[in-house]
């Protein structure tokens, strides 16, 4: 899908970056343009992912959210089971491999929620590389835990307090020091964003869940989903569920953005629903910006939503029609988590919860014989005291 | 012949450029601080065009950016201070900004909004030379110079930078973000011999330049050199009142530079 010379998806995407970094992320094209069709390198990678990360990440029929919501049979792909407790380790394994034979010696990364920061931490403690992690302040404060998760794992943790100290002042960071030190270091980017070849190494590495997850579809139902639905902040773990669908017609690619307050309030996290198309981060896509093209504050109740953009694959998927976009609240996000908790025993991380309450609207429109997959990106206990708190109970972590 | 305003600020002798970030702490301010560049002798003045998210700036111009912003600077007033400048001023005049304010702006009126307003060139720092192609050609239709960087890591890139290098060719000293460094680590006199030697316009070199000692040792290598941080510094600490002392750090640095042969 995207134009190999230049790294597009359709006019999305691109090289958006200073000339300091543009003779690495060459090399980095070069060597991921060598690797992914290295036979012993996928063998190292394949071992990794099954051994280590416990993959294949099972497709799990939701036999009592089926019945409770009428209509279509719902199975959810659970990443929430793999290794550090999410779909990132899927990107970061293939990643650090990498750098590795590119004979970095050291990572950075940055980190929302810490979900990324803590599968970086992990993959750089089990490959031997020096890891250091950018997070906003806000967030090491909102996530403590997680920041304390990742220095047992051997890694350094700093706290941004440039602009908004969340994520996207955790990438501009990564980014300053991944200028600094370009000569040993790679930067692990954890969604599919950033300059070229980012989107496409993150989306492949990702797309196993969607290989996977079709498999074992056709397994189980005989036939293809009607529909797959994840949640979308940069856009990881959707690239990773649509990937190997987006030729399937028939099957409807669904991203659940962080609405928030509500798309009509100023505290939302939605590009594609209330985003323009702009330049930030080393690529074209959709932002949420100012009328004087500033980026915008953002905000979502889940730190891995609360990013100002979307990777450049769903903003093209987005304007060809290939996938459709829809805005998910807090309240619903909330509501859906608590839902699944008590429905199907599962404690998802509130991103997922997004998906999961988008189905709860839409699972009707579909047919008994029809199934959809819904992507649970990640594990809940990170998120359980801080949605404790949006309820107004008081616990200590 | 016709010679550009940034072209005749290399005629005599090795330039100094001098950076604010407009509109830090107000563009009335900004307008003071660019006639005392120039009667220090600063012989081009790059404005900085606030932007919420500066990823190759160090601490100094962030917080200049967010000086600025909160201050209410947009693209409009920029244009402001170059239109008020003009009036007074022949003296170059660049803008630094990120791509984003100018594409939400739109390339086109964007740089007819310059040649109107008086801009000479523009300084991108998140638009290499592979994605430059659509600005560069709406700037020259403007009679604006698209000046390109490169840093030491472009060993094999500068040839094709300076082949299509606009107005004067801007070196970058040091690997990471601007900003004061007590020393220039990079060997920077091998990319800007590579640089000349490949490059029909002027050399000029930046980031981490702050004493006169080393403004002058690189003017020994370049045709020009750049300073932003450690005037921005000046202006961060003493806000509105930092006027007379902007002049005597330019005069100080321009007197560095133009005795270097």
């Amino acid at each position: 899908m995207a134009d190999e010379t230049r790294g597009r998806f359709g006019e999305y995407g691109g090289q958006y970056i200073p000339e300091t970094l543009m003779n690495e992320v060459h090399a980095l094209e070069r060597a991921y343009n060598f690797y992914k069709d290295d036979a012993a390198f996928n063998g190292e990678l394949g071992a990794l992912l099954r051994d280590y990360a416990g993959r294949p990440s099972l497709l799990y029929f939701a036999g009592k959210m089926t019945a409770d919501l009428g209509g279509a049979r719902i199975y959810l792909k659970r990443e929430d089971l793999n290794h550090t407790g999410s779909h990132k380790i899927n990107n970061v394994l293939g990643q650090c491999l990498l750098a590795k034979k590119m004979g970095k010696t050291r990572v950075i990364a940055e980190t929302g929620a810490g979900q990324h920061g803590v599968a970086t931490a992990t993959a750089a403690a089990l490959l031997g590389l020096e890891c250091e992690i950018f997070m906003g302040k806000e967030d090491t404060e909102r996530q403590s835990l997680n920041v304390y998760r990742m220095e047992l794992l051997g890694s350094k943790v700093v706290a941004v307090t440039s602009g908004t100290m969340t994520l996207k002042d955790a990438v501009n960071e990564t980014m300053r020091e991944w200028t600094r030190r370009v000569h040993d270091t790679h930067y692990v980017l954890g969604s599919v964003m950033g300059p070229h070849p980012f989107p496409q190494i993150v989306g492949d590495f990702q797309s196993v869940i969607s290989r996977e997850a079709r498999e074992q579809i056709l397994e189980r139902e005989g036939r293809l989903p009607s529909a797959v639905l994840a949640c979308v902040g940069g856009g990881s773990n959707a690239m990773g569920m649509f990937r190997c669908f987006i030729g399937d017609k028939g099957v409807r690619l669904i991203g659940c953005e962080a609405a928030g307050k509500g798309i009509d309030t100023s505290e939302h996290a939605a590009a594609i629903a209330r985003g323009e198309k702009g330049v930030f981060h080393g690529m074209k896509s959709y932002f949420c910006q100012d009328e004087n093209g500033q980026i915008a504050p953002v905000y979502s109740i889940s730190a891995g939503l609360d990013y100002p953009g979307i990777g450049p694959e769903h903003a093209y998927l987005n304007d060809i029609g290939r996938a459709e976009y829809v805005p998910v609240t807090d309240d619903e996000a909330v509501s859906a988590f608590e839902y699944l908790a008590r429905t199907e025993g599962i404690i998802s991380a509130i991103e997922s919860a997004h998906a999961v309450a988008h189905i709860r609207k839409i699972a009707k429109e579909f047919r008994p014989d029809e199934s959809v997959i819904i992507c649970l990106s990640g594990r809940g206990d990170k998120d359980v005291a801080a949605i404790a708190r949006y309820r107004g109970v008081n616990v200590h972590e | 012949m016709f010679m550009s305003r940034i072209q005749k600020a290399f005629e005599g002798g090795k330039a100094f450029i001098g950076f604010l970030t407009g509109g830090d702490p107000s563009i009335d301010k900004s307008l003071e601080f660019i006639f005392e560049m120039e009667r220090a002798g600063a012989d081009i003045i790059e404005i900085g065009v606030p932007f919420s998210d500066p990823i190759a700036e160090g601490e100094v111009i962030q917080a200049a950016n967010i000086r600025a912003l909160s201050g209410g600077a947009t693209v409009r007033g920029i244009f402001e201070l170059v239109r008020r400048t003009r009036q007074k001023s022949e003296v170059p005049l660049v803008l630094l900004t990120y791509l984003n304010p100018v594409y939400h702006y739109g390339y086109g009126e964007f740089f007819a909004e310059c040649e109107l307003s008086g801009v000479d060139g523009i300084i991108i720092p998140d638009l290499p030379f592979e994605e430059s192609g659509e600005v560069g050609e709406e700037a020259a239709k403007r009679g604006v110079d698209l000046i390109s960087l490169v840093a030491p890591t472009s060993e094999e890139r500068v040839e094709m930078i300076a082949k299509r290098a606009k107005g004067f060719l801007y070196v970058v000293s040091s690997m990471g973000v601007t900003g004061v460094r007590s020393e220039i680590v990079t060997d920077v006199g091998a990319i800007t011999a590579l640089a000349k030697a490949a490059s029909e316009v002027p050399v000029a070199v930046g980031f981490g330049i702050n004493t006169p000692e080393q403004a002058a040792e690189l003017a020994k290598c370049a045709d020009g050199v750049i300073v932003g941080s450690a005037i921005v510094r000046i202006i961060a600490e003493h806000g509105g009142n930092a006027g007379e002392r902007v002049y005597g750090y330019v005069k100080s640095m321009k007197e560095a530079v133009g005795a270097v042969r």
